[in-house]
């Protein structure tokens, strides 16, 4: 059974995403601990890439800082290794396919294997195209974890029946940031990928309240958040691993009293609504 | 050339976001009909003929003929074409195709400005709301396209990420595409991107070279020796190459930008300096670093200052079935201001490129031979940055 089911196994799962080495891979190592220690089942960990097509400013801008900080593939799988002494909960990688391409399919997929990354996300490649990685996917165990969009209609039961470790659901049209107001019909979305797989379904894109991560987590398995938690990198820098730690607390307590309305007044501040 | 999957050998491909997938479907269905619907042949022939001013010509060049005492040098003159370059013919293609699937608004991207006037003149024309997204570096560069466009009644965003040129251009009208595709198509101005675009642009850019075809025939009988294209994305010379690359002796020649030489970084020669990379939807070669990592190009000409290359140039490049040279921004504007003096026309700058090469080929080769070159566009758009590149300050 792929690791990434015990993400799924402790109520609705939270799924913070880390551009690694935004501002530097040390504050990279301890965000991921706060999260960790915090609530988080699953870290999603994003390898910038000079031109992320799928991403809004905000994640732009993280992949930006990291590049200029100097961080590489290397050094990241370097980091993972060390994270690995201590942090069980399962990890991916989200990254762009020419980062992998360029890197050779093979070798960074046995460095996944080996630094225990659990698997891959990535925007830029559909499922028509995903024969490019999957062999050796399959070859080191590391899940290729499928994206479903708004626009997905008729493909939603082809993708969701070859699904690994999770489904990816993208809540909205457009590229990854912060939004007021979700409006897609995932429900009806989500009942097409369970009739097809009993794989675990996640929604990212847009999510940064506790009341969205609340709803999203009520609709599906889980709540992925990039763009609310860049905001705090990019707001704190070196100091953000205490910042992340409350708001993922936050967030995740909302997700799992999703019956109790009380619980949002207690919470510390978190990052506003809508697009910065 | 295609295969089902829209690969070109190992090169092309769909690697787009899943929010694109049924778009890039969509519109491959919607081509597939309308390329053999006679009415759309008919249309698309009467907007070539009487609204882009096609056949463009074929004009033989004595005077640079008879100074490089070589092979007969013609020209094929796209830079007649309403609006000034080849980018037309791709782009009342595609906005008719966008009509007939009933969509109301066309995004593009543009790097010298060329394409984005194109895509503005024919959204005008056929009623259509019109946003270009253009590089924050190239609307300084090429000031009066970007006011050309405003008049013809098109938004012109500024792109201010990455390297602010046509890359990022690129990156921001794809970003536009998944947020709003409704109503919307993604009017692509190269041979490149995901499948379809690479074919749909070659084939309506194809008119280029049937055209010399048929042309040389009446004035030659016969068919060209080489032909010669510059190439940034490469539609002028996927245009150029397409009817001639089953007539295996003519050479087919493409001139990339190499900028300040392909010994430097500052360079845009994605076949003499790229790998084998995946980006903006297919698989092709790329300028990029040790991890991937896409490079920051550079090219004195905006239009070829891309750090990829159209799947299937890269695909006829693996088969030897063309060339491709590079030429360097000094070469470029030699020739810029060479084919003005000595045959009174303005090449474009990108144009130049192919110019340059053209100067250095036509010399070794016998004057029994026939080069043909394809001048992509005019270069009144360029004088203010050549006068500048001379160290001469003029204000447009």
């Amino acid at each position: 059974m792929s690791n990434i089911r015990k993400a799924f196994e402790n109520g609705k799962a939270f799924i913070p995403f880390i551009t690694c080495g935004d501002p530097d891979l040390g504050t990279t190592a301890a965000v991921v601990r706060a999260a960790a220690e915090n609530g988080a089942d699953l870290i999603e960990l994003g390898i910038p890439f000079s031109d992320p097509t799928a991403e809004g400013p905000v994640i732009q801008g993280a992949n930006l800082r990291a590049l200029t900080g100097g961080v590489t593939t290397d050094k990241i799988f370097g980091l993972v290794r060390e994270l690995r002494r201590d942090v069980k909960i399962p990890m991916v990688f989200m990254t762009y396919a020419n980062v992998i391409f360029s890197y050779g399919a093979e070798a960074f997929l046995s460095a996944c294997k080996e630094v225990q990354i659990d698997g891959l996300i990535l925007p830029d490649l559909p499922f028509e195209e995903k024969e490019e990685f999957l062999p050796f996917c399959r070859k080191y165990g590391v899940d290729l974890i499928s994206l479903i969009a708004p626009t997905s209609q008729n493909r939603i039961a082809m993708i969701a029946k070859e699904a690994q470790g999770f489904l990816y659901i993208v809540s909205s049209l457009g590229v990854t940031g912060t939004r007021s107001e979700i409006k897609t019909d995932l429900a009806s979305i989500i009942k097409v990928v369970r009739e097809n797989t009993d794989v675990p379904c996640a929604v990212g894109f847009g999510i940064s309240t506790p009341e969205q991560a609340k709803k999203m987590a009520a609709l599906s398995d889980g709540a992925i958040v990039g763009s609310a938690i860049i905001k705090l990198l990019e707001k704190y820098g070196e100091e953000a691993p205490e910042h992340v730690g409350e708001y993922v607390k936050a967030m995740k307590t909302a997700m799992v009293n999703r019956m109790n309305t009380d619980i949002l007044y207690i919470l510390p501040p978190y990052p506003s609504a809508g697009n910065s | 050339m295609t295969n089902p999957n829209g690969r070109f050998g190992v090169h092309g491909g769909q690697y787009i976001p899943e929010t694109l997938m049924n778009a890039v479907i969509e519109l491959e269905e919607a081509y597939n009909h309308y390329k053999n619907d006679a009415g759309f042949n008919k249309e698309l022939t009467e907007l070539f003929n009487e609204y882009a001013g096609r056949p463009s010509r074929l004009y033989y060049a004595g005077k640079m003929t008879e100074d490089l005492k070589g092979a007969k040098i013609y020209l094929k003159r796209e830079d007649l074409n309403h609006t000034g370059s080849h980018k037309i013919n791709n782009v009342l293609g595609q906005a008719l195709l966008a009509k007939k699937m009933g969509k109301t608004r066309l995004i593009a991207e543009t790097g010298a400005g060329q394409h984005g006037v194109a895509t503005a003149t024919a959204a005008a024309l056929m009623g259509m709301e019109c946003v270009v997204f253009m590089g924050e570096e190239d609307t300084v560069r090429q000031a009066l396209n970007v006011y050309r466009m405003r008049l013809l009644g098109a938004r012109v965003v500024p792109v201010k990420t990455g390297t602010a040129t046509l890359k990022d251009a690129v990156s921001e009208a794809m970003r536009e595409w998944t947020s709003r595709i409704g109503d919307t198509h993604y009017c692509l101005g190269s041979v490149m991107g995901p499948h379809p675009f690479p074919t749909i642009v070659r084939d309506f850019q194809a008119v280029i070279s049937r055209e010399i075809k048929e042309q040389l025939k009446e004035k030659e009988g016969r068919l060209p020796d080489a032909v010669l294209a510059c190439v940034g994305g490469g539609s002028n010379a996927m245009g150029s190459f397409y009817h001639f690359i089953e007539e295996k002796n003519v050479r087919l020649i493409g001139c990339e930008a190499a900028g300040r030489g392909i010994e430097t970084f500052e360079t845009a020669a994605t076949i003499a300096t790229g790998r084998l990379g995946i980006f903006h939807g297919m698989k092709s070669y790329f300028c990029q670093d040790k991890y991937g990592q896409i490079a920051p190009v550079y090219s004195i000409s905006a239009g070829l200052d891309y750090p990829g290359i159209g799947p299937e140039h890269a695909h006829l490049h693996d088969i030897g079935r063309a060339e491709y040279v590079p030429v360097t921004d000094e070469e470029a504007v030699d020739a810029f201001e060479y084919l003005s003096r000595t045959e009174g026309i303005i090449p474009a700058i990108e144009s130049a490129h192919a110019i340059a090469h053209a100067m250095k080929l036509a010399p070794a080769m016998g004057r029994d031979k026939i080069l043909v070159i394809t001048i992509s566009g005019r270069g009144d758009k360029d004088c203010a940055a050549i006068a500048r590149y001379r160290g001469e300050d003029i204000h447009e």
